[in-house]
């Protein structure tokens, strides 16, 4: 801030307390003109007022918070611009990227500055990382056979995945579940990984009721999809299905002709499995034609920047565990 | 009670009545619409599924409701009544004062249709859109009219502490308000916020604070400097104290907002400067608890048989109690533990609870006999078990609230050795639940109590004339 505003802000703080200190010394003393403990010769609809001396031990309290308050005030920031005498900072607040936060970490330490943030950061990678560097000398499949990495593993994913994919791991709309072997990605270990590490952005699925043919077509190729799937075929109406069928060839680019998702393809698309009965945006006849007329784009988050690989690394023996139970 | 120059000038005793009344309902209100949404966190099927009966939209139909309708009416009632008589002369301002009823209960008429429509600016406190909040401005200005036009033409030499502490109040919500709800409006119902990020959550907690310290505190302890004494029968017990307590209170609470920011965005140095200025007015809060308590020395046997005397006095001790525990919550680390808990909303019910309400419905109690031309009120025995009732009640509630929001501020703070937290947040609310229900029940009792006293009052209004005589205390 500016030298002005600084100055307004030690200014106005000094004075308060200082005010405090003031007219806490101006009632210490008898000033009222009556001896204490005698009305002050007002009267207010019956009301009179004496004039009691300040409880001592209230007084003597309030200016040890006065004292108090100078003495943090000269510790710690507050007046203005003035960064206290103990070099002490909750974090580097003024940051404008990660290479100038990096930056900013590495000097305040070499200039021997208390930053509270980095210092628990700090501490606690020095005492929680070598736990799990330990854990990722292992790659997810054998990890995911140490009881003690699954307990681990299952406390990171409430705390960062249940959010979206629920405390059960079992999704919602929207959300894959990650229990039931069915992956839009591939669910070997070194893929779960990186779908972790770097998140998976849903891209194909744009709007296509214009490329379908409208409206008509969009019902069209909804009844085809769900045509293929054995619990619901004897419900399509089967002329609307053929005509459907003729422009999911628009569809297999992504589903493969089969229908039976870009993972069976080794592809790393992300579009789902059509022949089955796991729908991520719903199965019902409403929810098939929204997919298709407007489109879906999923998005996982990318977790490398936020828990670090070796972390990762153990979320994803857990994710892994879920669907491979012995 | 001595009322004995009560026909000596001719005092606007109708705008008083009229606020008095309508406290009496809105207490009802909010804490009814406060009970439903304490029913909701445990059964959030009592939503019925309906966008307007949503917690979402009834909480702050709740706040608005107890604090500006409920709290704020009690304030005009007893501020207009107060000082009246302490300047021995008739309210200023004419039509106005009928205005400031008016306004006022329209304002909370609107909020009572706005919010649940999911209209709000969606700032705490705050969330009236700015149609409303000009209407609150032009109506608090005509307060200040008539508030400070009585001041002026008072017939008394000095200006008696209560009026200190109500024109304080009233100055400084006008600042906060206009403050706070500088908004670009872009329709009738929307508008945005002329402050950006993280000025604008400074802005409002500044408001938000001070809508506590000056509103909730200053204003209160002018209804408390002059119901004490009064009802007490005894003389204020130091008049250098509210000097010192007063000039302190003013001029620390105003900084005390940034402790609701800590660990934020906000910077270091504003940080401190609300946590230092928030301890500091720790004592000259409690300036105003000693001298109503004090104020009852020599005449403590009158709580024995004076319910109303016991909610004035009982209020006292609340707010001691939650003037502790905010400069204490303030602290950034105890801060650490308590920000974002149920202590907080414990914290505040009990200055709530405690302190505004039971210091209202003690000057309500007091004022109601004097205003419809009665000696007592209807029922003595009914003020008792209001007292139980509302007292039992905040206990109940705070109670559960402690322990519910330490309990959630260490479940949420516990690391395993690997230093992965032990607890999800599920756990921590499913721990709640307890708690939540406790707090229920001492809603309802709340409730119940705001039940009896609108009872008590309508009998007491309906009775004949001057018919409910004083009844002779045996000492």
């Amino acid at each position: 801030m500016s030298s002005f505003w600084s100055i307004w802000i030690t200014v106005l703080t000094l004075g308060t307390l200082v005010g405090c200190y003031l007219i806490l010394r101006m009632c210490l003393k008898n000033f009222a003109g009556v001896p204490e403990g005698e009305s002050m010769g007002h009267e207010f609809d019956g009301i009179e007022e004496l004039n009691n001396p300040l409880p001592k031990w209230w007084s003597t309290f309030f200016l040890v918070t006065i004292i108090w308050g100078f003495g943090y005030l000269a510790l710690y920031p507050g007046l203005g611009n003035f960064e206290g005498l103990l070099g002490w900072k909750s974090s580097n607040q003024d940051v404008t990227s990660l290479s100038d936060s990096k930056a900013q970490v590495a000097s305040a330490k070499a200039a021997g500055l208390h930053v509270q943030y980095d210092r628990e950061v700090e501490r606690a990678d020095e005492r929680f990382g070598p736990i799990f560097a330990e854990f990722a000398q292992q790659d997810v499949e054998t990890l995911s056979k140490n009881e003690e990495a699954l307990k681990i593993g299952q406390r990171l994913f409430l705390q960062n995945c249940s959010q979206c994919h629920g405390s059960d791991a079992k999704g919602t709309t929207g959300f894959p579940n990650l229990v039931d072997n069915d992956w839009l990605y591939g669910g070997d270990g070194a893929t779960i990984e990186q779908s972790i590490l770097h998140g998976r952005v849903g891209q194909g699925m744009i709007a296509w009721d214009t490329m379908v043919g409208g409206e008509e077509g969009v019902k069209e190729v909804a009844a085809y999809v769900l045509s293929l799937n054995p619990d619901r075929a004897a419900k399509v109406d089967s002329a609307l299905a053929a005509k459907g069928e003729a422009k999911f060839a628009m569809c297999a680019a992504c589903h493969g002709s089969d229908a039976t998702g870009s993972a069976a393809m080794g592809l790393p698309l992300g579009a789902p499995n059509l022949t089955d009965n796991v729908w991520l945006y719903g199965g019902s006849e409403r929810a098939v034609q929204q997919s298709i007329r407007n489109g879906r784009a999923g998005v996982m988050p990318a977790w490398k920047g936020i828990l670090g690989e070796d972390k990762v690394r153990v979320i994803s023996a857990y994710v892994y565990s879920l669907s491979n139970q012995d | 009670m001595s009322q004995s120059n009560l026909t000596e000038i001719d005092y606007n005793y109708n705008v008083v009545r009229q606020f008095t009344v309508m406290t009496v309902i809105w207490g009802i209100v909010g804490t009814l619409v406060g009970v439903l949404i304490a029913a909701q966190l445990i059964w959030p099927a009592l939503n019925f599924d309906t966008p307007w009966l949503t917690y979402s939209r009834l909480r702050p139909l709740h706040t608005n409701a107890v604090i500006f309708a409920f709290g704020t009416s009690a304030l005009f009632a007893t501020s207009y009544y107060v000082v009246q008589r302490t300047c021995k002369t008739a309210l200023f301002g004419g039509k106005l004062v009928a205005f400031t009823f008016w306004g006022w209960q329209a304002v909370i008429l609107s909020a009572v249709v706005t919010l649940p429509l999911g209209l709000t600016s969606s700032k705490e406190y705050a969330e009236l859109e700015w149609p409303i909040d000009i209407l609150i401005a032009v109506v608090w200005i005509s307060y200040a009219i008539v508030f400070f036009g009585t001041l002026l033409k008072r017939k008394t030499s000095h200006i008696y502490v209560a009026n200190w502490f109500f024109g304080g109040f009233i100055i400084t919500v006008a600042v906060l308000h206009i403050g706070n709800s500088m908004v670009i409006p872009l329709t009738l119902t929307k508008s945005y916020s002329l402050y950006p990020g993280a000025i604008d959550a400074m802005m409002q907690w500044w408001y938000g604070h001070n809508a506590v310290g000056f509103l909730l505190t200053a204003g209160f302890l002018g209804m408390m400097y002059y119901f004490v004494p009064k009802q007490a029968e005894r003389p204020v017990y130091s008049y250098r104290l509210s000097i010192v307590h007063f000039w302190a209170l003013v001029s620390l609470y105003i900084w005390a907002g940034p402790h609701h920011l800590h660990y934020t965005a906000l910077p270091d140095w504003t940080q401190s400067v609300g946590m230092v200025m928030s301890i500091v007015l720790f004592l000259p809060s409690w300036g105003g608890m000693i001298n109503g308590i004090m104020t009852l020395s020599g005449a403590w046997h009158k709580l024995r048989h004076d319910p109303i005397l016991r909610f004035l006095i009982v209020s006292l001790s609340f707010y001691g109690m939650s003037t502790f525990e905010g400069p204490m919550m303030a602290i950034k680390s105890v801060n650490a533990l308590s920000h974002y808990t149920d202590w907080t909303v414990g914290h505040v019910h009990s200055g709530a609870l405690g302190w505004v309400a039971m210091v209202s419905i003690g000057a309500m109690y007091h004022l109601i006999p004097v205003l419809f031309n009665q000696g007592r009120m209807y029922s003595i025995k009914l003020i008792n078990v209001h007292f139980w009732l509302h007292t039992t009640g905040i206990v109940l509630y705070i109670v559960a609230m402690w322990i519910s929001g330490v309990m959630q501020g260490l479940m949420w703070r516990a690391v395993n050795t690997d230093g992965t937290l032990t607890y999800s947040f599920v756990e921590s609310l499913q721990a709640s639940y307890p708690f939540y229900f406790i707090r229920f029940v001492g809603g309802v009792l709340v409730v119940t109590g705001f039940l009896l006293m609108a009872y008590n009052m309508f009998k007491t209004i309906g009775a004949k004339d001057g018919s409910l005589k004083q009844e002779a205390i045996a000492a």
